[in-house]
């Protein structure tokens, strides 16, 4: 009796500490990154380091401006071109698709989403870039590039389809699977009575989609979006492939930018002092929004049960 | 009459839209695989995977064994320090401490820790392992990968563990077993399933990450596996050919992003039979 006790203290404590180990790292990552990233907010100063917009080597000045709006451009295109394609697909799936099909074009999806994104990346340098720089640049460039005030920022650039939008496309395809996977399952929860009681009113589908499934998973989706949102913000490889990281004022959305995951991806390997502690003040600051967007995402997913 | 009609016409064309929008999406990513299949099985070559890297001026020689080797060695040191670790935790959380406020923190904690940025994972180990040792080590890679493992197995352990009824733990702790014996031979092989299948979409997720080994074990081109080195890793090796203006090399990095794309759905296909399987049961 004595010995099974002695074990089951041991399998306790071994099982307690390794889920401290999961605390600790996830403190230790914080301190670390903190302390890393002092030197830089100390010598720029947190608000400072903010607001430049200047990336300067020989200067050694470096402002986190421009890849932070690099990330949360790309990141906001990305999500208006999702979010109504990931939706259109959830409708499709849960209304429209025969019951045979629904399971494997869902498995289907799921799968795609587990690719990695350095194959994402791959395909986004070699097959998207140049198709959106002979087909839709110029498009773009002749219609919304001649308006006027606005029209610059859409005028074409010829740089191999290496631009912010071409980013933003990529990660957009990336996320349309997660979006639409939460989609699905959201619209699935609703009970059939509610959705008969509108077909009983005489209803349509699209009538009852938008007064009944929507207003009843409206919660769920904006999670949904969110956590996509932060899948986007902390997207590394696909972005670097396709943005350029040109740390330069963006003058057309068909240009070289950069973001914070691209300039870490291309720069933190040769840097050191000042610059090597800005780029850990960068993921410090992916860090925080990780958690930020979580824990939003969390309480609206969580909301409506 | 004309009311009726109109409502008609919006639900007709809502309803074509919503099923143009799954098309433009379901073509784009069937897209992919297809450019991945073509471009990758156009230039795989058998010597991907017998020879080391080449100048890429050399005809018909090089390939990228000690790339395979490398990132196979990293994603199982990874997989050797957060497995075991991560389905402890994952039962600490389920079992001993399932009433405690500090778990339930712990449980929420590892869910966001699923999602934080590889790259941001990969820039701590490079300050707890690459700094002070002041050279890229596979081990500093390894220890990222094993993080980002580590999330993913402590909640789909504890989530599998919590599925596994009451009544059973009760009918062992009435023969009299001590409670981590009713975990271990009950509890466990319950859930095993799941835990497995939670074990290999996790592994399947860091084999092909590039972020976290960029600036942690970075890559090598020769036959190199001694981990307090940098490391050849097959995703940094691709990273690296694709962006160069070297057709040989592309076609390598396309060889070696196919092989890796099959490598990945084929764990996370055969996760996916695994829980069918035990759901038949």
């Amino acid at each position: 009796m004595r010995v099974g006790e002695t074990k089951n203290r041991i399998f306790k404590g071994l099982t307690a500490i390794a889920s401290a180990s999961v605390l600790v790292i996830v403190l230790a990552m914080l301190v670390t990154l903190i302390v890393q990233s002092l030197p830089a907010l100390r010598h720029f100063g947190l608000v400072n380091f903010l607001t430049t917009a200047d990336w300067n080597y020989a200067l050694n000045n470096f402002g986190a401006l421009r890849p932070l709006f690099g990330t949360f451009l790309s990141t906001i295109l990305a999500l208006i071109v999702a979010v109504p394609v990931a939706m259109g697909m959830a409708i499709f799936l849960t209304e429209l698709c025969p019951n045979k099909l629904r399971g494997t074009i869902g498995t289907a999806l799921e799968l795609l989403a587990a690719i990695p994104s350095i194959i994402y990346g791959m395909w986004g340098l070699f097959i998207l870039a140049p198709f959106l720089e002979i087909y839709f640049q110029p498009l773009v460039g002749q219609s919304l590039g001649r308006l006027p005030i606005i029209g610059s920022f859409f005028q074409a650039k010829l740089a191999g389809g290496v631009n912010i939008f071409t980013a933003s496309m990529i990660l957009s395809v990336m996320i349309i699977p997660f979006i639409s996977s939460i989609a699905r399952e959201a619209m699935a929860q609703v009970p059939p009575m509610l959705k008969e009681s509108s077909y009983g009113l005489g209803a349509t589908r699209w009538e009852t989609l938008r007064h009944v499934v929507i207003p009843y998973t409206k919660m769920a989706l904006a999670g949904g979006i969110i956590l996509a949102m932060g899948r986007a913000l902390g997207e590394t490889m696909a972005v670097t492939y396709v943005i350029g990281n040109r740390h330069a004022a963006l003058d057309s959305i068909f240009s070289p930018y950069t973001t914070i995951t691209s300039v870490m991806a291309n720069e933190f390997n040769e840097a050191d002092g000042l610059k090597l502690s800005s780029l850990f003040a960068l993921a410090l600051i992916l860090f925080l929004a990780n958690f930020l967007t979580l824990s939003i995402a969390k309480r609206l997913l969580g909301g409506k049960k | 009459m004309d009311n009726l009609k109109r409502r008609k016409i919006v639900n007709y064309v809502a309803m074509t839209l919503a099923g143009l929008c799954a098309a433009v999406g379901l073509v784009l990513l069937f897209l992919i695989l297809y450019n991945v299949l073509v471009e990758g099985i156009g230039s795989l070559r058998l010597r991907l995977f017998t020879q080391d890297p080449a100048p890429p001026n050399l005809p018909n020689v090089g390939g990228l064994r000690c790339a395979f080797l490398g990132q196979g060695l990293l994603t199982l040191v990874a997989s050797v320090i957060g497995v075991p670790l991560g389905v402890l935790a994952g039962t600490y959380l389920a079992e001993y401490g399932r009433n405690f406020k500090i778990c339930r923190l712990i449980s929420t904690l590892s869910d966001m820790a699923v999602s934080i940025p590889s790259i941001v994972i990969g820039t701590f180990a490079y300050a707890i392992l690459v700094k002070p040792m002041k050279v890229f080590n596979g081990w500093a890679g390894a220890v990222a990968l094993a993080i980002i493992i580590l999330p993913i197995i402590v909640r789909t352990t504890e989530e599998m563990m919590t599925m596994v009824p009451w009544t059973l733990r009760e009918a062992a702790f009435a023969l009299g077993a001590p409670y981590h014996k009713v975990i271990t031979s009950i509890v466990w092989r319950a859930s095993m399933s799941g835990i497995f299948t939670g074990i290999l979409l996790a592994i399947a997720r860091v084999a092909g990450e590039t972020a976290p080994l960029l600036f942690t074990s970075f890559n090598s081109n020769h036959f190199q596996l001694d981990m307090s080195q940098a490391v050849p890793s097959l995703t940094v090796s691709i990273y690296q050919y694709a962006a160069s203006p070297y057709e040989s090399w592309v076609g390598m990095a396309w060889a070696a992003a196919f092989v890796i794309t099959v490598l990945v759905l084929f764990l996370n296909i055969m996760g996916r039979v695994i829980i069918k399987l035990k759901k038949k049961d």
